[in-house]
């Protein structure tokens, strides 16, 4: 367990100055995983937010190695990071143990760069996929994405007058992600300091692939006045909308257990996107919503008591 | 050594010499083989190379982007819709300035589909910022693959060597290797300036970069390429001098008394000089130019070779679909635009979709061009050459 003290007084690997949105859950996210760190890292992006507000040159967040390709590939790129560490340790040419970290968004890695992680994954590289998960693409102006749950307003499912917002359900890419059996994975959000804090840490000692989805507010896209981030962050767990849990040599478990099971209205109730679910003419959204977070809490219930 | 090895052969047996830090592929038609012959190195030990089997030719050239900024020496193969799905990232590779390298096997980009020679996939790819050598037979095949890795480490740019799909990949030719211990001496070790793996260093790469200083950058890679050619002769002199096989930008065969030449791209340059050696035989003055380096387009060479003569003929073996004509075409038009006294040129586009052309053919062009000598004229400027209905 880390100590607070101790990651405050570190040497800051993620600086502040950048520009990122008042109440920016991805930055914070970014912070956190890089003070978890306790090796020297290597840091890769997608293109995406956290790529756009960190870097503008000739200004660097990073305090760290970090190298931004393109949208789609943060992970095959990462890929070939960690496959030329291993070639220039074998020759001697590398002393240091490092560790290897992917940043993407929803869209970097549920959508555009699912392909490119899977192969990541398979392949056995020892790379730590975080994607930071604002449920949309943030960085072109909020559009809808795989990660986008249902009924919530974006500008490409908008809360029209015939259809109230994203029709369709998330996709479960921690669950994918898990299909590939990587040697660690795990779901966390910000407002859960040592939760993710433990988690990172767990994932960059595991000896092989790891992959940790951030569920990370965005003030902008979600609607919301920028101090309430952590608070909403703290909804998502409390409702059980996005389980903290983990995932490792085959099995399940439930690293934050709410008191009380929070309905779902809520977490829906503090944001803007789903505003026009309240007044909609039926509440198939929110219940269809709330069914859907039910199912995949009680099967995760039923995996980690295995 | 000499050896019997097919394009594909002699490409895998290069890089296994040259022992990349990371190798990162995805196989295709026609340059399957050299992926495969490599992992078969990797498995047996007689390279060191991390290899990577990337799920997408777009993850393979991605993940030679990652490993070249951590400081790796990195080569891949690919041809047509693999080049084309690593579009995206060629112009990113180029613009971070990694001397990755491709073994590049021309084939006909779809629609339709086909798995034959042509040179529109590594064509679609002349903007992107790679240094481009079109190789004519095993030989050079071999001896570019070598000469290139030393090229773009030079030039911080990267660069593809292409062979003629199955005419040149497939064709079991004779080939001279150099010595296994003697790469290693010729090529050194790669020396980054900057690396990933430095974390006492650390760097940012591939920053966003607006209006304030995007162009600066870009100029600096236009600037990069200006500088290639003097260090794609130097590399080609020592290697001459070491191995004792000379090789140029531009490819002059029997020009120095021809009245009429083809210039052609790839295999097409081997063919033509069988053609060019009959019809001498005949005591017609007939010489050939060879494009061998395309980007950066070698000016100097290419004036000096296509003044030489009163006829022209440019053999396109792609077309740049601005109905202009054939890429050498619009190229060698554009060069010679200041000179007082240019040929006159014809354009041939043949060959797409591995179209055979044969020396017979290649006769028949020659035959064309001194009948456009003799009258002086062009009939038609641009003709598509070996197809049905034209």
């Amino acid at each position: 367990m880390a100590s607070l003290k101790q990651l405050a007084t570190q040497k800051e690997k993620f600086m502040g100055g950048h520009r990122a949105c008042a109440g920016c859950a991805a930055t914070i996210a970014a912070r956190m995983v890089l003070m978890a760190a306790e090796q020297p890292v290597v840091v890769g992006a997608a293109t995406g937010c956290l790529e756009v507000v960190s870097t503008i040159y000739p200004y660097s967040a990073w305090n760290v190695p970090y190298v931004h390709n393109a949208f789609e590939n943060v992970a095959a790129t990462m890929s070939g990071v960690e496959a030329a560490y291993r070639a220039l340790k074998k020759k001697g040419m590398i002393k240091k143990d490092l560790r290897f970290i992917a940043f993407g968004g929803d869209g970097g890695t549920y959508d555009i760069g699912l392909q490119s992680l899977s192969g990541m994954i398979e392949r056995r590289h020892r790379v730590l996929y975080v994607c930071y998960n604002n449920e949309a693409y943030m960085n072109t102006g909020i559009q809808r994405s795989s990660a986008t749950p249902r009924g919530a307003h974006t500008t490409t499912s908008p809360a029209g007058t015939e259809i109230p917002g994203k029709i369709q359900l998330r996709k479960n890419l921690t669950e994918i992600v898990i299909a590939h059996e990587p040697a660690y994975a795990a779901q966390t959000t910000i407002g859960y300091w040592n939760d993710l804090v433990t988690k990172v840490r767990k994932a960059l000692e595991a000896d092989g692939p790891s992959f940790i989805n951030i569920y990370s507010p965005c003030r902008l896209g979600w609607a919301y006045v920028p101090e309430k981030t952590i608070k909403v962050s703290k909804l998502a767990v409390e409702t059980c909308i996005w389980p903290l849990y983990e995932y490792e040599n085959g099995k399940y478990r439930i690293t934050v257990k709410p008191k009380e099971k929070k309905p779902i209205t809520e977490f829906l109730n503090l944001q803007g996107r789903f505003g026009h679910l309240f007044k909609w003419h039926d509440d198939v959204p929110i219940k269809e919503y709330q069914a859907e977070v039910d199912m995949i809490w009680e099967r995760l219930l039923k995996r980690s008591a295995e | 050594m000499i050896v019997a090895r097919t394009g594909n052969e002699a490409m895998a047996e290069a890089m296994r010499q040259i022992n990349p830090d990371v190798v990162a592929a995805y196989p295709i038609t026609p340059a399957t083989e050299v992926v495969q012959l490599f992992s078969t190195f990797v498995h047996d030990g007689t390279v060191s190379t991390q290899f990577v089997p990337a799920e997408s030719e777009h993850s393979a050239i991605s993940a030679c982007v990652g490993a070249s900024s951590a400081g790796a020496r990195v080569m891949t193969s690919t041809s047509s819709q693999g080049l084309a799905l690593m579009h995206e990232i060629l112009f990113i590779a180029a613009g971070l300035r990694l001397p990755i390298v491709i073994c590049l096997v021309n084939r006909s980009l779809s629609s339709p589909i086909n798995i034959h020679c042509d040179h529109s996939d590594s064509l679609a790819s002349r903007d992107s910022g790679w240094i481009q050598i079109f190789t004519e037979n095993t030989q050079e095949a071999y001896d570019t693959t070598l000469m290139a890795v030393k090229i773009a480490e030079k030039a911080l740019l990267p660069a593809m060597v292409t062979t003629d799909g199955f005419i040149i990949s497939h064709g079991m030719e004779r080939v001279e290797l150099v010595g296994d211990a003697e790469v290693p001496k010729f090529l050194g070790e790669r020396k980054a300036k900057t690396s990933l793996l430095d974390v006492d260093n650390p760097i940012t790469l591939g920053a966003l970069d607006l209006q304030d200083y995007f162009f600066e950058h870009k100029r600096s890679e236009i600037d990069a390429m200006n500088h290639v050619l003097p260090i794609i002769d130097e590399v080609q002199k020592e290697f001459g001098k070491k191995f004792g096989r000379n090789y140029n930008t531009v490819d002059e065969y029997k020009m120095d008394d021809a009245e009429v030449a083809i210039l052609a791209m790839g295999s097409t340059g081997g063919t033509g000089k069988v053609a060019v050696d009959r019809l001498r035989e005949q005591g017609k003055k007939v010489g050939l130019i060879r494009c061998r380096v395309y980007r950066p387009f070698p000016k100097g060479a290419m004036l000096k070779a296509v003044s030489k003569v009163k006829v022209l003929g440019i053999m396109d073996r792609a077309d740049t679909m601005s109905t202009l004509g054939g890429h050498l075409y619009n190229e060698c038009r554009s060069i010679l635009y200041d000179s007082e006294e240019r040929p006159i040129m014809k354009n041939y586009i043949y060959g797409l979709g591995g179209r055979d052309i044969s020396i017979e053919e290649i006769e028949d062009i020659y035959a064309e061009l001194f009948n456009i000598q003799k009258s002086g004229e062009v009939d038609k400027e641009i003709v598509y050459y070996g197809v049905r209905g034209e």
